[in-house]
């Protein structure tokens, strides 16, 4: 009965949108958001419920809707349910955020309704069972959260990404419209059951790995379909941002995963070269574009290409070794996958309720203008902290589990009898390394110029704590990153129903390994115990204090300080997010961001400062989006004169397309 | 169904899709309205026979309906609305008869190539019956094509309708109801049809389609 719960659930989400529409006097942000937060808290715990208890069992219910021959189909298995409770995890703590942050709002009027909607959209996504259900809850979820990005369609560049955002959504929408009628055949069996029980050709599932990987892809934010994201994400308020960064992105990963794990048959040794060599591109291209943002939620929203790109890397490996028979080291890539979808959606989320406090608290986005923000937010600096810590791999949080396992699945591509996989997966993880050691950096950047050093304006000067509704929604997410990371067996396991449903395989049981540690494959090979780093790292800090201060000289000297580079008063003067990352941008910069540097000094005798100029192109706006633009613009114009035509010559056409199809009826063979 | 039944209503269809060779040609104004009558009553005829032959009472209903519409009421209103509006007597063809002629002798062979391996498995007559109806429904889309006269256009446009309402009969078990509401829509659009003709006369003078474009403008 999970399945019509669920079910009910989005449909009570939709009615909270209607009601938030309807009758406006009654429902407040406050109503809208409480109402939202037990919706998903409900959903959630059937999500968790499912997984815990019969994970291995799927539900199914139809109703007669849709399309007229397979009517609306819904099924809740193991991937679906790990899924559902991670759109719901998302969406709980989004509307917790939001009971505090909401009241804030402008213009509620525009978000109150589109919020529900969109929640209920993500929800059906991924409890979908045929294709038109799909893909209508998909396009739902996409227009949705459209409404969402336009909520503040007067502010410069919003109407911009919101353009953008529609044309690359239906642009996916079209590409997994076309996957989907591929799959089905010329039968129009779109029931995922009879998708299942066909056999495509190689050519065929080739054909629908590419439409998917558009498709899912564009959603996600695979490079070269990302430019939309860093766009899109920052426009929306930001308890949305979360939601659309750390949620809606999975549920295009699970798009993927279901059409290309689930429905697609068994995979093909090159497949997996296509999506390591995405998601390796992803992951730098991402983390690059990232460190050269001064925008705070433009930031981590590029920063999701990123970790798009480490999900994909890892779901690539999974179908490497899948193709190869190797189902045991499939388990683990395809787990590391999947506990990042999972962690990513944790930290990208407190990360993004951060970014929103500060909004609040400050008005601004730019960390040029913020700093020393840890003084006058303390509570919100602490979450942050830990979320960046979290998104750059450190140990004990929970990326470094998900990262990993990523590197222990890479660890075993000798194995492979591909030698371009395994000269393509050793690479693959180098650029995985890289691209973590710039999340470091460019989390040290976010941390450091927004919460360290001084106030660089008066707003951030100014700036207070947030209210308790938003702190507590960061706290929660802040100690859910610390418990997935030491204790990751749990989350290994919650996650072994849906591998086992995927792969047939899983990784072995973690609950019976001794003091919490996990054991990917065997206890020869590799290890990790979360609570050992912990409880190591704990105890040593405090070792350090102790000693410090028990031995420590307690005479009071003066002394002129060491000035760190920092000799003057002026906020000015401190390392700036420019600064920061100048080195980086000179060494990548010049290649990938065709970066051109300049000094602008003042001729002698005048006043005015030496201005200093970094300009950064996207090379893949200009080199693939421009051209395309400028394509279809010459199109459009050479069209145009076709809108008037007399009404003799448009029937001529029509005469002529009708003749013409006629003849090819005629002549096929 | 065999020998003179089949026969019959092989004659029958065959000679509309005649009668829509001889719609292509017609250079006088009244003269095509009379051809068209002529056409709905092949066509009534063509349905009375398959009721007859099918034993399906309702295709008289259709043919009754093709009779009086057709034969009678849309004709007769045609030529009053010719007379009272002092339209032209000549027709301008576009593209010249023997060209018109040669590219409807094409529509009809395509409309059986592409018919025959289609309904493989259905009995003759339908087959025939298909085909003719296509190459029916081809031949009124070229009269539209090919005139520039608002109402040969509209001719044009019944006897395609014409066509469709032989393919409905040739396929056993059309209810009733569809075909009476296509008489009806068709009805509808001749009535809207109808004013716009008077419309477009008050305007331009003429109802040569061709002063419509000039008047936009627009190239031709």
């Amino acid at each position: 009965m999970s399945v019509a719960t669920v079910f009910w659930g989005s449909v009570a989400l939709l009615a909270i949108g209607f009601l938030a529409a309807a009758a406006r006097r009654i429902m407040t942000a406050r109503v809208v958001y409480a109402a939202c937060l037990a919706a998903s808290t409900v959903l959630f715990g059937v999500a968790l419920r499912h997984l815990w208890f019969d994970g291995d069992w799927s539900y199914g219910m139809e109703l007669p809707l849709g399309l007229p021959w397979i009517g609306a189909r819904f099924s809740l298995d193991a991937l679906s349910a790990f899924f559902l409770l991670v759109v719901n995890l998302g969406a709980a703590a989004a509307s917790l955020y939001g009971l505090g942050y909401g009241v804030h709002e402008r213009a509620p009027h525009r978000v109150l309704p589109f919020y529900p909607a969109f929640l209920a959209g993500m929800n059906l996504v991924v409890l979908a069972d045929d294709a038109f259900t799909f893909l209508f809850a998909w396009e739902f979820m996409s227009l949705s959260s459209w409404a969402l990005v336009m909520a503040h369609h007067r502010e410069s560049d919003n109407a911009r990404a919101g353009y953008i955002y529609l044309v690359m959504a239906s642009f996916g929408t079209l590409s997994l419209l076309l996957a989907f009628g591929l799959l089905a055949g010329a039968d129009g069996g779109y029931a995922f059951d009879h998708i299942r029980s066909r056999d495509p050709s190689p050519l065929l599932a080739g054909l629908v790995l590419a439409l998917a990987l558009i498709g899912a892809g564009s959603k996600a934010g695979l490079v070269p379909l990302h430019v939309w994201l860093q766009l899109a994400h920052p426009a929306a308020p930001s308890h949305v941002s979360a939601l659309m960064s750390g949620v809606m992105t999975k549920v295009a990963v699970y798009g993927f995963i279901r059409i290309v794990f689930d429905l697609l048959g068994p995979p093909e040794w090159w497949w997996s070269a296509v999506v390591l060599g995405l998601g390796s591109l992803t992951s730098v291209l991402g983390v690059l574009y990232a460190l050269m943002q001064h925008d705070l939620k433009r930031l981590l929203a590029y920063h999701t290409v990123e970790n798009i790109g480490i999900i994909f890397i890892g779901l690539g490996l999974a179908l490497a070794f899948q193709a190869n028979g190797m189902t045991w080291a499939a388990a683990v890539g395809l787990t590391a996958a999947l506990f990042h979808v999972l962690n990513h959606s944790l930290f990208k989320s407190l990360l993004f309720f951060g970014s929103g406090a500060v909004l609040t608290a400050s008005g601004e986005r730019d960390m040029e203008h913020l700093g020393g923000l840890i003084h006058r937010m303390p509570l919100t600096a602490f979450a942050f902290l830990v979320g960046c810590a979290a998104i750059s791999a450190l140990p004990p949080l929970n990326g470094f589990v998900s990262e990993w396992l990523t590197f222990q699945a890479i660890l075993l591509s000798p194995e492979l009898p591909q030698w371009g996989l395994k000269f393509l997966i050793p690479a693959a993880g180098a650029t995985l390394a890289l691209s973590a050691a710039l999340a470091a950096a460019c989390f040290v950047k976010a941390f450091g110029v927004t919460f360290l050093g001084r106030a660089r304006s008066q707003a951030a000067a100014k700036a207070v704590e947030v209210d308790r509704f938003s702190l507590a929604a960061m706290f929660v997410f802040a100690a859910l990153c610390l418990l997935a990371g030491i204790l990751p067996g749990v989350v290994i396991d919650g996650l072994a129903p849906s591998i086992e449903l995927l792969l047939g395989d899983r990784m072995p049981v973690q609950a019976y390994v001794p003091w919490l540690s996990i054991v990917p494959i065997a206890e020869s090979r590799s290890s990790y115990n979360g609570l050992l780093v912990f409880v190591f790292i704990a105890a040593s800090t405090w070792i350090g204090i102790y000693v410090i201060h028990r031995w420590a000289s307690h005479a009071v000297r003066r002394s002129a300080p060491w000035d760190c580079g920092f000799p003057e008063t002026s906020p000015a003067t401190q390392y700036t997010a420019g600064s920061f990352t100048q080195p980086i941008r000179r060494v990548f910069g010049t290649v990938v961001f065709r970066a051109r540097e300049s000094v602008e000094m003042p001729p002698p005798g005048s006043i005015r400062p030496a201005r200093y100029h970094a300009d950064l192109r996207d090379l893949i706006w200009d080199v693939i989006y421009v051209p395309v633009a400028a394509a279809v613009n010459a199109l459009a114009d050479r069209l145009n004169h076709v809108q008037f035509l007399t009404i003799r010559r448009y029937l001529t056409l029509v005469f002529l397309v009708l003749v013409a199809l006629l003849l090819v009826l005629a002549l096929w063979p | 169904m065999h020998g003179l039944a089949f026969d019959i209503a092989h004659l029958l269809t065959g000679s509309l899709v005649l009668v829509s060779f001889m719609l292509l040609y017609q250079g006088r104004m009244f003269s095509l309205l009379n051809v068209f009558a002529l056409h709905a009553f092949v066509l009534s005829l063509s349905v009375a026979w398959q009721a007859l032959v099918q034993g399906a009472p309702h295709l008289y209903v259709t043919a009754a309906l093709a009779l009086v519409f057709k034969v009678i009421v849309i004709p007769v209103a045609l030529h009053r609305i010719v007379r009272r509006l002092g339209i032209h007597q000549t027709l301008e063809i576009v593209a010249g008869i023997g060209p018109t002629m040669l590219a409807g002798m094409g529509l009809v062979a395509l409309s059986i190539v592409v018919m025959l391996p289609v309904t493989v498995g259905v009995d003759t007559l339908a087959r025939e019956d298909l085909a003719f109806a296509l190459s029916v429904v081809l031949l009124g889309l070229l009269m539209m094509v090919t005139r520039r006269n608002a109402v040969s256009q509209v001719i044009g446009f019944m006897s395609l309708e014409n066509g469709l309402v032989l393919a409905a009969t040739g396929a056993k078990g059309m209810p009733l109801v569809v075909e009476i509401s296509i008489a009806f829509s068709i009805l509808i659009a001749f009535i809207v049809i109808g004013i716009f003709l008077f419309r477009i006369r008050e305007r331009f003078d003429t109802v040569d389609v061709h002063a419509l474009d000039r008047f936009r403008g627009e190239r031709l």
